[in-house]
Order: C-alpha cells, then structure tokens, then sequence
C-alpha cells in the first residue's frame, strides 16, 4: 500500500481527574505514517510528552482489534471518527489530510463520568447486565446442544444483537445519552432464543429500571447510534424491546 | 410492575408520546378532510363555502364529537407536556456538551422535536385564537350567522376569509404547517417504533406513508390560506 | 518436588475416578470460604461465575473497566468439542490423540484427556447460556475444520466465537455478581500473592484509578491471568495482557513452566512499520478456503495477479500433500518462514507470503451457478456470485484487513506473516490445576498444561473454559474440604502488611528513578531482543546473547526509566512500567528454558536440531520432560523436571504429509 506522511493538530480534552474541570489542549503531531492506526499516532504524541517531561494522554484501550469494546474517543465529532463501522482503535490515518486538525473528546454522558482525559467509567453497563441480562443456568445444569433446534435466521438475528461489544459509543452519539441501543441488543439477543424465554418478561423490565437509574436518557429515535455503532446494531432491536417492554408490564401480574 | 411505573420509566414517557402522537395523527386527517370541503368553491363558485359551513357546524354541534374534543385537548397537552418534561431531562443527561456536535448520524428535524414543537405551539396558540376561541367562546368576527335549509350556523368559510387577509398571517400559517410537516416526518415512524414494530417488511411500509402523510397533511394546510390571499376561493 | 497427583487407573478412567473420590464442602461451609479470581477471561469468568454458584465467597479482579473486555474475547475461529455430530469418526479419543500429536508429545496425557472429555459439556453449558453459535437450516449447530485435524469438530460464531464465549461466561459472572456470591473490582491490578505458614491467602491488588493498594484474604487463590505474549512486544495479545501476576507467584515459590513454548500464528497481518504497535490475528479458519503461496521466481517484482500459475509455489501444498493449508500453526509459520528467508517474501518489506482466495471465490462460485441450475455462466458473474458466499464466511475479517492494510483482498490476495498468538508454557500445575504454592491456582492460559510444545486451533477456548466451568469447581473443592475450620485472616496481619509494603516499596522505587527513557521504549527493545534471538527460530549462541542482552536491559530500565505522574492517581505509564519489569525478568526465563532445551518440537525450534527437510527433530530420549522453573534469585534459577509418561499415546515423528 502506498503511503505518505502527515503533519497534524491534536485537539484533546485534558482533565485530571473526575473532580477537577477539564479544558482542551492542542499539540501539533509531525511525520505520521498513513499506515499508522490513530491510537499509534497517540501513541507518538504520548511518547513525545513523555520525553518532554509532560503527563501523557489517558486513554481506554486493550486488544486494538476493534473486538473489546474498550477504546473510546469522540474524534471530530463522532464516536470512534469517520470511519463507518469501526472503533478507534481501527482508525486508520488515512482517514486525515496533511493539516488537518484534529478534535478529541470523551464519550461525553452524565452516566459516564470522566475518569481521566478520555477515559470515561462504564461501569453502569455492567450494572445493566446484572439486572438481568443473561440466562439463569448454573454450570452443569445443561441438556445436549443439540436437543434444541433453533430456526437459523432467529440464531442469525439473535448472533447479530449480540456482536454489541459494549463500547458506548451509542450513548455518546445519541442527543439525550440513551443507552437504548446496548439494551435492546441484549434483551434482543435473548429474546430471539428459546433459551431466553422463561426470564423475558423480567429481564426486560429489569434492565430498563436499571437503566434509568444509571442516568442515561430516553431514546427519541434518531438514529444517530445506529448510523455510529462499530458492530452496526440495527435500530430496529430498539423497536424489539419496546415491544418486549410493552408486552411484558401488559401480563404484568401486579 | 405497577402501572406508574411502567409510564414514568423512560420506555413508558415515550409510549405515551407516541400514542399521543398517533391520536394527533389521526386527528389532523379528520381536521384536514373537513376543512378541504372549501376547496368545493372551486369546483362550484357558487358554493360560497356551504359543504365546509355545514361540515363545520356538524363537528361543533354532535355531542359525541364535542366529548372527543375534550380528549383530543387532553392528548395535546400530554403530548407537550411529556414533551417538554422529556426535552428537559434528556438534555440534563449531558451536563457537558460537545465541541464539535455530530450530526452526520441522524436527520436535523429528528433531533430537534423540541424546538419543531415549540413553533407548532406557537401556531397553535394563533390558530387557536383565530377560529376555535371565536366559534366556541367570543364569536368574535361570526357576528353574521348564515342560514342553510333552515339550520342556522356560524359562517367559518367567512371567518377564514377574513382571516386570511394579511400576509403576515399567511405566513405565519406556512411555517406553522412546515414545521409540522418536519414534526410528523420524524414523528409518524418514530411513534411506531416506540409502539414496537421492528419487522423490516412493516417499518419501510410505514416510513414512506409517514412521509407521505407529513407532506400532504401539512401541502394540504398551506394551501388553504393561500388559496384565500390569492383569491382563488371565497 | 513435583508431584502432578495424577490419578492411578486407566486413562479415560482417571477423571470420573477422580469425581467420584474428591472431597467435597457442604454448602453450609462453602458460604464460609473466600476465593479470589484474579483475570476474568474465559478461564477467570467461568471459575468466578461456577465457584459463586456453588457458594463460595468470591472476590474476582480484572485490570480493564469491564469482565467483558478480556482479551478472550478477541478468538475468532472456535471451539472444539468431540461431539461427532458430523458423523466424520470424531471422539474423545480421537480429540486428546490430536491434542498431545498437535503439542509435539510434550503434554500431560491426564490432563488433555481430561479435557477432551469435558468438551463436549462446554458446548451444552454455552448453549444453554444463549451463545448464539452457527446454526444449519435445520436448526442444528454447525462444525467447521481447523488446522491440525482431520475431522470437523469446531463450533464457531461467525469470525466472532471468543466474543461469545466471552459474553456466555461475563452474564453467568455478572448475575452471580447480582445475586451477592461475586464481588468484582475491575480497574484493579495484583500485584503480590500474600503467603501466610506457606500457603496462598491472599493478594495485594492496586486501585488503578485511585493508586492506592488494597489487601484481599482469599482462603485459595486463583490466577486466570492468560499468557505472557507480549514479552515480545509485537503480538496478537490486547496492550494490557501482561505476565505479572503469574510473575508475582513465580517469585513467592511458584515454579514456571516450559517459559519457551511459545506459538507463532502463521496468519496475520504484516508489520507495516516501526509504529507497530500490535499485530493483527486473521483467523486461522481462512486457511479453510485460502491457499498460501509465494513467486517461484526469486526478486519478483510483478504484482500478485500477473504472476502466472506455473510461477506460483503453492508451498504448503507441497510440502504436505495430506493436510496442505490446514497444517498445525508451527509447521505454517516456519514453512512461511523459511520461503520469506530464501528470498521469496512479497510485500515491501519482503516479510510476507500471500493468502490467496481467487481459487475460492471461483469455486463457490461455480457451486451457487450449479444450484441456480444455470450452465454458461459467464465468468465476471461467476467471481460475483462467489465473492458474495466469501463474503458471508469471511466478511467482518476482510472488512478488518481492508481497514489496516487498505487494500481489497476481494481484488489481490491477501499477505500475511506469522506473529506471535499464544504462550503453551505458563505456571506449572498438577492435575488439581494448584500450583507449587499450596492454595495457588492457576487456569488457562496462565498455566502450561495442555498444549504441550504447540497448541492447536479451538484449543485455547475449550481449555480455558474446561478449567473454569468443569475442572477447578472440583479440584478446588477437594484441597478447600480441608480449610473449613481455617478462618478467615485479618488483613491487618503482618504477611499482608509485609507484602503491601514490598508492592509500595517497588512502586516507590520505579517512580525515583525518574530517567530519561520510556517504558514502552524499553518494551520494544525488550520484545526485538526475544524476537529475534527466541522467536521462531533459535540457536544456543543467540540464546546465550539475548540472556546478556536482556540483563543489561533490565539494569538499564531501573536506572533510566522515566514515569510520568504520580503514584496516587490514574497513572497507565506506572502500570506499564510494572508490567514491562516482569516482562523483562521473563524474556530472561524464556531464553534459559529455550537455552536448556537442546531439541526442536512444536513452537520451539533450534536450528541445530531439525531433520534433513528441516522438519522439527525432537529429543524424546534426553527432553521428554517438562523444564518447570523455580526462582532462586536475580538470575537465578534451579530446574525441575516433570517427566511425561505416555501409557497410551505411541509418540512418533509428527508428520502432516
């Protein structure tokens, strides 16, 4: 592949810590590689403030194969950059002319607050998830894999929920920092399976209690966290849960 | 789950915004058909409004549409209230904003019910004044009642007229209706959604008639007024 | 010293026997005994979630913000499970023959039948879970092959079957975390295992947010802790797996075994440059469709397309008729190797072979034609419709080469260069999965058991699940039967004030150098020192100069390192700079145990001993044996040998032609 190299700005929000205010700082990057992946070039910058006796950027970010979900940079006002399905950490530079500059920001939500720079706490997912996104079965309680057919388009539609990797960037793109988007694709996930039926209705209540009390926003439907998604998780997994939402406080018992 | 709960959790508000918005929905067509029986003049000059006199007088005069009246009065003020109360808190859910917006994701109009509501209020508010506040309580400009076969009712093909006399008010009228039609282009498939329908098959259905309705509802509106400042009717 | 407690009795006897005899805790005591779960990968989250199940009071720690982001999640391919579904002659015999074959003869025969046994209940409990695996039309699950067999045992979900595992065990985790048996603290690193009378009981784990650290009591201790790929720097592995904690039990007495068995995954992408800072994996179930070759013709300089058929060298193929493209991962790495070293390599940097779909994409092709009932095709249409089966196989890996390469590998073959993927060797444990260190544990990755001296493909998710969901519920039951009349210890004893103190004294330590290099600069000399002189191919003298090497690095690191920050805050440079020290006393580890070990076999492969056709040529008579490692002091270390007593399987020169 041929390459050139670039000459940036960096426009990144520093904050130190959850309780200080933050501000941006730009930082000029030079000779970079288009074959550089954007966290690389991070990198770069990161090692240059090193050496000139700065506090490196904080970020998030593990496996940089787009798989973990733990990236998290709002790059020139969109989640994980221009890039359509993608995370950060698979951001090429190629993505950017020679003087361009670029805005860093957090994912930016009530229900994430800022940890440090662009580092942001997600743990309100995982309280999400212990509301009751998963299946109750205990380790040896299971019959034959195979004594359960599953109608192959439902496995596809339930396996397409569930590539979610629980970055946030829907919450960060959606207007009103709704994580309807991460729910829906769990509830859908399980929804789409027999597996997942006896606890349907109480999951899906759960969950959405839970995410209300975590902060996060109503959806209104716009479409922004879909059009953002790394794993490109359809909208219409929103319509699901609101149907499941729907059915399940209409049986209600009490 | 009790049923309080079920409507203030953040799925609930928005059902109620979205069978709300479907009752509106469905109003706006009764609204529409009736008040497009002026457009008879132009088939027949001599008409002089009578076909919309006499459908005006039937929706004002038939109990059962008066009761329906008090529940559609009562779904737009849900409708802005909830509205409101939601704009509210979902901008709270961000209590630091961004320095570049993304806007790439989603349409403008999607994003900015808030604000498309707020015009439509406004419009509301005039509109309101200008017919439903004379016919029902001041009679304000409906001085002279019209006869037709002995049923004697308030001239609303008259008021209009006289309405529609200055451009202000016209143009008024037109942004009203242009924000409605951005309102409902969001808002018709929106309220679906929120309903529940995710089948692929029914969503596309549903997102061409909504856009479908949002501009002929709201080319439909604007029409009439013009029609009456360009003297094509009246 | 060694003892691997494996059970008397014939082979495929030994684990039901071992159930049936194990001592067990009755639920009542189980509520009075604390476990900590260090790591919440597959092995970690499936321990934490079965252990919380059954009662225990357990703790499990992870250094990222979430369960859910352990670098387990980035398998692509799938797991096996000798269910013979298929009906293709698959069994649980037939799954361990191929796992020891696939190791070069240097696993334990206990243990791997143990987990081809246990494989088999893997695939129930995930589907059970709602993993959404592959499904055919009727509804059944579907099998796909793998390097190093030739039967279909592997379960996938799409190119995403680690994820799902992953996501499986997460949920089981967090609604154990729900229910009050699981207390998890993620954004936490260990950093001491705390020995109380020579025994595991607890940790000291660093708050990385806050930076203070915090003593845990464990009545047992469980690292779940996965490899140590990134010694070399460049890997598969996720920027934060790292060795310390495994480090840290190695240092309190757990002994390391076969450091040097390290995998190199033939299928990844190339490194572009120096900013490399990882590498890329495409699953090896490309090499199902895909056909590697390289020029025939040294120095070509055509491009790919234009390079005839009789010119290619379809060098797999040919060197091994019988399994060709699906050999296991050593044999394909050190064939591409060897082709890139005699001149053959493509790419700009020469370091790379080709990973071609042309013939693929024809071929479904033709078959979606022939379903379609058409004859005459004509070819464009031919290569369309073939490119769109590809594309549901193999879409989201081609759409990831796209993105880091920017090229089409719908349009030119892809090139791929072996990178280094997984660590077979690890802490040593016996059968009980416990370590040197009474009360230690370790599962998965983390320990050295079950792949030998190579691992094969779909093996590392049915182990790190089999250890957590089937075996370590068990085994730990069985030591901790004897702990129910041992209370709980205060933390305010001076073990744990002992070890926070030595924690806080190191961290102190690394913080006052304030040099002028940078951690990640010491990582990458660090990482090309093993690389190169213990990577695919090793010699004695080059072995003997990475020890100098890497010795003199690491008096460098802790005389010139400089730390950014400070120690009471979010400070990732710091918990770099911890990690990357224990990497470096490892890279030492590795070239001695590569150093002692004069034979060739599965990833470790000395150039002094291969076969006429440069094959791997093992030593059974003087290396059948695993070479666990006990610290003595810098520098130091006495070797323990754990021979490896075949009953059943007949070792024999592993030939895949």
């Amino acid at each position: 592949m041929e390459h050139t190299h670039l000459n940036l700005t960096v426009k990144v929000w520093r904050q130190k810590n959850n309780q200080s205010k933050g501000q941006f700082e730009s930082y000029p990057v030079k000779n970079i590689s288009t074959e550089m992946s954007f966290l690389e070039m991070i990198d770069v910058l990161n090692e240059e403030l090193i050496v000139d006796g700065k506090e490196p950027i904080a970020f998030d970010h593990d496996c940089r194969e787009g798989i973990c979900g733990m990236c998290s940079m709002y790059i020139n006002g969109k989640p994980h950059g221009p890039w359509q399905a993608n995370t950060t950490c698979q951001l090429h530079m190629r993505a950017f002319k020679d003087g361009d500059t670029v805005v860093v920001e957090p994912w930016r939500a009530a229900a994430f607050p800022v940890i440090k720079d662009l580092m942001v706490d997600r743990s309100a997912f995982d309280r999400i998830v212990q509301a009751g996104g998963y299946v109750s079965v205990n380790t040896g309680n299971a019959v034959d894999g195979n004594s359960l057919p599953i109608n192959k388009d439902k496995a596809d539609a339930s396996f397409a929920a569930a590539m979610c990797i629980g970055c946030g960037a829907c919450v960060a793109a959606c207007k009103n920092s709704s994580a309807m988007l991460f729910l829906s694709a769990k509830v859908s996930h399980l929804a789409l399976l027999p597996q997942g039926e006896p606890e349907r209705h109480s999951r899906v209540l759960n969950m959405v209690a839970q995410m209300d009390k975590e902060g996060f926003g109503a959806c209104t439907n716009t479409g922004a966290c879909e059009a953002t998604c790394p794993k490109e998780i359809s909208i219409s997994n929103i319509a699901r849960l609101n149907q499941e939402y729907l059915t399940a406080s209409l049986v209600a018992d009490k | 789950m009790t049923w309080k709960q079920v409507f203030t959790s953040s799925v609930g508000k928005k059902l109620v915004m979205g069978l709300t918005g479907i009752s509106l929905v469905l109003f706006l067509i009764v609204h529409a058909g009736i008040n497009a029986c002026i457009f008879a003049d132009l088939v027949n000059p001599e008409e002089n409004g009578e076909m919309f006199n006499k459908a005006a007088h039937f929706m004002g005069s038939t109990v059962l549409i008066r009761i329906m009246e008090i529940g559609l009065f009562a779904g737009i003020i849900l409708h802005i209230a909830q509205g409101y109360l939601l704009t509210l808190e979902n901008q709270k859910r961000r209590s630091v904003g961004y320095a570049v917006t993304y806007k790439d994701g989603s349409k403008w109009y999607s994003r900015s019910m808030g604000l498309l509501g707020t015009l439509i209020l406004i419009f509301l508010i005039l509109h309101l004044y200008h017919f439903w506040v004379s016919a029902r309580f001041t009679g304000k400009g409906l001085e002279e009642e019209i006869t037709y076969n002995g049923v004697v009712m308030h001239n609303m093909f008259g008021l209009m007229k006289a309405t529609f006399t200055e451009w202000w008010i016209v143009v008024v009228y037109a942004l009203g209706c242009i924000s409605l039609a951005y309102h409902l282009a969001h808002g018709f498939q929106s309220a679906f959604k929120t309903l529940g329908v995710h089948n692929k098959r029914y969503n596309i259905m549903l997102i061409s008639i909504g856009y479908g309705y949002s501009i002929i509802i709201a080319a439909l509106f604007i029409l009439m007024p013009v029609s009456f400042i360009m003297g094509w009717i009246g | 010293m060694l003892d691997a407690k494996i059970p008397s009795g014939p082979l495929d006897n030994k684990w039901t026997d071992y159930k049936g005899h194990c001592k067990l805790v009755n639920p009542a005591n189980k509520r009075k005994l604390e476990v900590i779960v260090v790591g919440t990968g597959l092995a970690g989250a499936s321990a934490a979630a079965s252990l919380g199940e059954l009662g225990y009071k357990v703790k499990a720690f992870c250094f990222q913000d979430s369960p859910r982001r352990a670098h387990s999640i980035a398998a692509q391919g799938g797991i096996n499970a000798a269910k013979n579904y298929q009906n293709d002659g698959d069994s649980v015999f037939r799954l361990f023959y191929d796992t020891i074959k696939g190791g070069d003869y240097r696993a334990r025969e206990a243990n791997v039948h143990r987990l081809a046994e246990v494989s088999g209940n893997i695939i129930d409990q995930c589907v059970a879970q709602g993993v959404p695996f592959a499904r055919e039309y009727g509804g059944l699950l579907s099998n796909r092959s793998f390097g190093g067999t030739q039967v279909q045992r592997t379960f996938y979900a799409a190119g995403q079957t680690g994820q799902q595992l992953l996501i499986g065990a997460y949920q089981a985790l967090e609604r154990q975390v729900a229910l009050g048996n699981v207390t998890m603290y993620t954004r936490h690193e260990m950093l001491e295992v705390v020995k109380i009378d020579g025994k595991a009981r607890g940790i000291i784990a660093r708050d990385l947010v806050k930076g203070n650290l915090e003593r845990h009591f464990g009545h047992a201790v469980l690292l779940c802790t996965g490899g140590y790929g990134n010694v070399f720097y460049l890997s598969t592995n996720a920027m934060g797996s790292n060795v310390t904690a495994a480090w840290k039990a190695h240092k309190q007495g757990a002994t390391f075994a076969n450091p040097c068995f390290t995998q190199i995954h033939p299928t990844c992408i190339p490194v572009s440059g120096d900013h490399q800072s990882k590498l890329t994996l495409m699953s090896e179930s490309l090499r199902n469709d895909g056909r590697i070759w390289v020029p025939a013709k040294l120095n070509e300089t055509r491009k790919a397309v234009d390079i005839p058929e009789e010119e290619r060298d379809y060098f797999l193929e040919r060197r091994y008729p019988a399994f060709g493209n699906l050999v296991p991962r050593d044999v394909a790495s050190r064939a591409a190797k060897e082709r890139c070293d005699a001149g053959h390599g493509v790419g700009t940097s020469k370091q790379a072979v080709y990973l071609d779909y042309a013939d693929a994409i024809v071929r479904y092709g033709k078959i979606e034609a022939g379903k379609a009932g058409r004859v005459d095709v004509p070819m464009e249409e031919i290569i369309t419709m073939g490119k769109q089966v590809v594309k549901e196989k193999y879409g989201n890996l081609f759409d990831m080469y796209n993105k880091i390469t920017g090229e089409n590998p719908y349009e030119v073959p892809m090139r791929i260069y072996p990178a280094v993927h997984y660590t077979m060797g690890g802490l040593w444990v016996d059968y009980e999965l416990q370590t040197t260190v009474p009360g230690l544990y370790a599962l998965g990755e983390a320990n050295f058991s079950d792949h030998g001296a190579n691992r094969l493909g779909a093996s590392a998710l049915m182990q790190g699940l089999a250890d957590g969901y089937f075996v370590i519920p068990y085994t730990l039951g069985n030591s901790l039967a004897d702990e129910i009349y041992s209370k709980a210890v205060e933390t305010s004893h001076p073990a744990f004030e002992a070890a926070e103190k030595a924690v806080s004294d190191r961290i102190n330590l690394l913080m006052n150098i304030k040099g002028k290099q940078t951690v990640e600069s010491f990582h990458k000399r660090l990482g090309k020192i093993i690389w190169d002189k213990c990577g695919m191919a090793r010699t004695k003298e080059g072995l003997e100069e990475a020890i100098r090497d890497v010795q003199a690095l690491k008096k460098e690191f802790w005389s010139d390192v400089r730390i950014p920050g400070s120690i009471n805050e979010m400070n990732p440079e710091l918990d770099k700079a911890n990690r990357v020290a224990d990497f470096i006393e490892l890279g030492e580890l590795m070239c001695v145990d590569a150093l002692n070990r004069n034979e060739s076999c599965g990833g470790h492969f000395r150039e002094e001993f291969q076969t006429p056709e440069g094959e791997a040529l093992r030593d059974d008579a003087n290396y059948m044996y695993v070479a666990a490692w006990e610290y003595k002091a810098e520098h130091e270390w006495n070797l323990h040998k754990e021979p490896l007593v075949y009953d059943v399987v007949k070792p024999s020169q592993r030939s895949y032609k």
